[in-house]
């Protein structure tokens, strides 16, 4: 009965036997909790920097909002990277795909159905993610079925994206934009207040419960021996406790006065002569970054398609010999990268309340930079949505906490340039060892 | 045990593929019954994998025709052959490093739940069960398949071939990456695998191994059969003979390739 025990790392045999032991029982991702401890680090060292500016909830809730489209995106790099491509054109297809959706709500819809009609948003939505599906399996049948390389297929996609989102309107900006679609950008009415983002951090503390229990209860069925109960409650218990942490960080930031005054005007009371403390809570963005996060999670560990990406990343001609229809899964691959770009790009224009012709300009080498330092590796085959969407915030933070010390523009890319090498050298060297 | 009446299991009539002007099968007519080992020989180059690869869905053939138990059939990619029930263990063990044992062995086949996701677990317990029979001291099912000896992954390719109850199975050098010990192994999965019937293609340089284990021969040279003889019915010079010089023995049967 020593089935599970044979996991062993080479890594957790420098720590204390009782703890590498327990670490083992748990089946965390070591990797993973590697990058978690780097990212602490550095948000520890520029609050200290910053004389405490940087672990305050103004700042983690912007800076989580900053990452979502970045985050987002990564989930389907991931997919890309682990089977052996490359996606150049996410940036220029978030900026056509914005604009697509900028001109259809201000432009295209109000004329067709009156300015204030409530179905502009959605459909505004819905044409940037039917449009983003079109153009990225198009993309993919270019690289799957014609042969060209997905580099050179994604680097034209990045010179005719961007030269088709300044054709749209000929280089106009489109503002302002849809009312409700603008929620989807965060600010204090793109929030979801403190009451509703309790419910959603029970609900998924709920989650995090019925799938410790569900996994328990499928071993069980075929008599494998499930993880120790010590490890399921410390991991269940850790889960909840960050997602209750990160719900308290958000409802601890307050309306600025501004949206208050408004909101008490709106709502025909006085303002009380403390103020009123109105919660942000969890903002919209990212509640949609953290439910693509799960839902690309599930498709890349829980389905045939997901498991598919990994075998062909791991050895095409294996994948091809075992019966699987490759270049289906790799178009599918790019078509899921396109809806991610118009979700993205909804996201941005939203939060700029204005469409422009060079947003997301460079998004592409975030949204790899942030892939590659989440784990994923160029070679394919390996890498996690977790590990990309951590590496987006990772990104976001050396950023914006650079920008909170005042580093100057040049050095913060010099930074961000060094630290991504640096990390992936780190992580090549984290393999190799343990090969 | 070779059961010469009957429909054969397999019959390959006049099989040709080139690549770019080379033919690297030429008119090639193979057959195998049920419960028979035939074994494909020859130099390097000679055609063997590619006649097999035909077979397996893996190449798409130019021209010729193959019978599956007596049907024509088309296989145009691996997924028609297995099918068909033809099973396939490659040189190179076509496993994908990256992923488990389990993964591997229903790698396009994958167990689902009613929801329709991957079925992990139940993949996981028939894996152990299918490797307990022919690797029981193999544990390591937690890990990528790059992780395991030579040995081990030729065992998860054997597996995967022997899961889905393959009625024609294919094996390319199954022992080239074995030592002594499991070798023998192999080999007495092959006896067991014929007395249930199964017919098997077995490609190996071992001439000694093939004696042991074939009912009959048939070998290549520059993409041509040779000619076809009962292991019984010829020596191991007679069979160095064809495979060198392309002289086919009184007892065998001349194929387009041999020598007048």
């Amino acid at each position: 009965m020593e089935r599970g025990a044979s996991t062993g790392l080479a890594m957790k045999q420098s720590l204390p036997p009782p703890l590498a032991r327990f670490l083992t029982a748990t089946e965390l991702d070591t990797r993973l909790l590697g990058m978690i401890g780097a990212l602490l680090l550095i948000w520890i060292g520029f609050h200290l920097a910053s004389g405490g500016l940087f672990l305050t909830p103004r700042n983690l809730w912007n800076l989580s909002v900053q990452s979502a489209p970045v985050a987002i995106m990564a989930t389907g790099m991931v997919l890309v990277i682990v089977t052996r491509n490359i996606d150049l054109s996410v940036g220029s297809m978030l900026g056509f795909l914005g604009m697509i959706m900028g001109v259809v709500q201000t432009d295209l819809l109000p004329q067709l159905l009156g300015y204030d009609c409530p179905a502009i948003w959605m459909l505004a939505l819905a044409a940037g993610l039917v449009l983003g599906a079109a153009l990225g399996a198009l993309q993919g049948f270019i690289i799957a079925y014609l042969g060209i390389p997905s580099f050179i297929a994604t680097l034209g996609g990045l010179l005719v994206w961007r030269g088709g989102a300044w054709w749209v309107t000929h280089g106009q900006t489109v503002a302002p934009l849809d009312a409700t679609f603008r929620l989807m950008g965060g600010g204090p009415e793109g929030a979801i207040g403190a009451t509703w983002s309790w419910v959603v951090g029970a609900l998924a503390c709920a989650a995090v419960v019925f799938l410790l229990m569900h996994g328990r209860a499928r071993r069980r069925t075929f008599a494998f021996t499930p993880r120790p109960l010590a490890a399921e409650i410390f991991i269940g218990g850790v889960a909840c406790a960050l997602i209750l942490v990160a719900v308290a960080v958000a409802n601890a930031y307050p309306w600025p006065i501004g949206s208050v005054r408004r909101y008490a005007q709106a709502q025909g009371m006085a303002l009380p002569d403390g103020g009123l403390f109105i919660a942000h809570g969890v903002a919209i963005p990212v509640l949609i970054a953290i439910g693509v996060g799960v839902v690309v999670t599930f498709l890349a560990t829980r389905t045939r398609f997901g498991r598919y990406v990994y075998a062909i990343g791991g050895n095409p001609e294996a994948a091809e010999l075992a019966g699987i229809d490759t270049r289906a899964v790799i178009l599918k691959v790019f078509m899921l990268m396109g809806i991610l770009a118009a979700i993205s790009g909804a996201i941005s224009i939203a939060r700029l309340n204005a469409a422009t012709n060079s947003e997301g300009t460079l998004d592409e080498l975030l949204v790899i930079a942030a892939t590659v330092i989440g784990g994923t590796s160029l070679a394919g085959g390996t890498g996690s949505v977790a590990g990309a969407m951590l590496g987006a915030v990772l990104m976001q933070s050396l950023q914006s906490g650079m920008v909170l010390l005042g580093v100057d523009t040049p050095l913060q890319s010099i930074v961000v340039g060094i630290v991504l090498v640096i990390a992936v050298g780190l992580d090549a060297l984290y393999r190799r060892r343990r090969e | 045990m070779t059961n010469a009446a009957g429909t054969p299991l397999v019959e390959m009539r006049d099989v040709s593929l080139a690549f770019g002007g080379v033919h690297a099968v030429d008119r090639a007519s193979i057959d195998l019954y049920a419960g028979e080992v035939v074994a494909l020989l020859g130099h390097n180059g000679a055609g063997k994998s590619t006649v097999v690869k035909i077979l397996s869905g893996a190449y798409a053939r130019d021209a010729g025709r193959i019978f599956v138990r007596g049907a024509e059939a088309t296989i145009a990619n691996p997924r028609d052959a297995k099918a068909l029930g033809i099973e396939t263990i490659y040189q190179t063990l076509a496993l994908a490093d990256n992923i488990d044992t389990a993964a591997n062995l229903f790698l396009g086949r994958e167990l689902r739940t009613r929801f329709g996701t991957l079925d992990d677990i139940a993949m996981e317990a028939r894996a152990r069960a299918v490797m307990g029979r022919l690797n029981p001291h193999f544990h390591r099912f937690k890990e990528p398949v790059a992780a395991l000896s030579g040995g081990q992954r030729q065992s998860v390719a054997i597996a995967r071939a022997i899961l889905f109850n393959a009625q024609i199975l294919i094996m390319d050098e199954p022992t080239a990456a074995l030592g002594p010990q499991e070798t023998a192994q192999v080999g007495a999965l092959v006896r067991k695998l014929k007395s249930e019937g199964i017919g098997i293609f077995l490609i190996s340089h071992d001439i000694a191994d093939v004696f042991d284990l074939a009912d009959r021969i048939c070998v290549m040279k520059n993409g041509h059969v040779v000619g076809t003889a009962r292991t019984a019915d010829v020596g191991k010079d007679d069979v160095l003979g064809m495979i060198i010089l392309g002289k086919c023995p009184p007892g065998a049967i001349p194929g387009p390739g041999a020598t007048a």
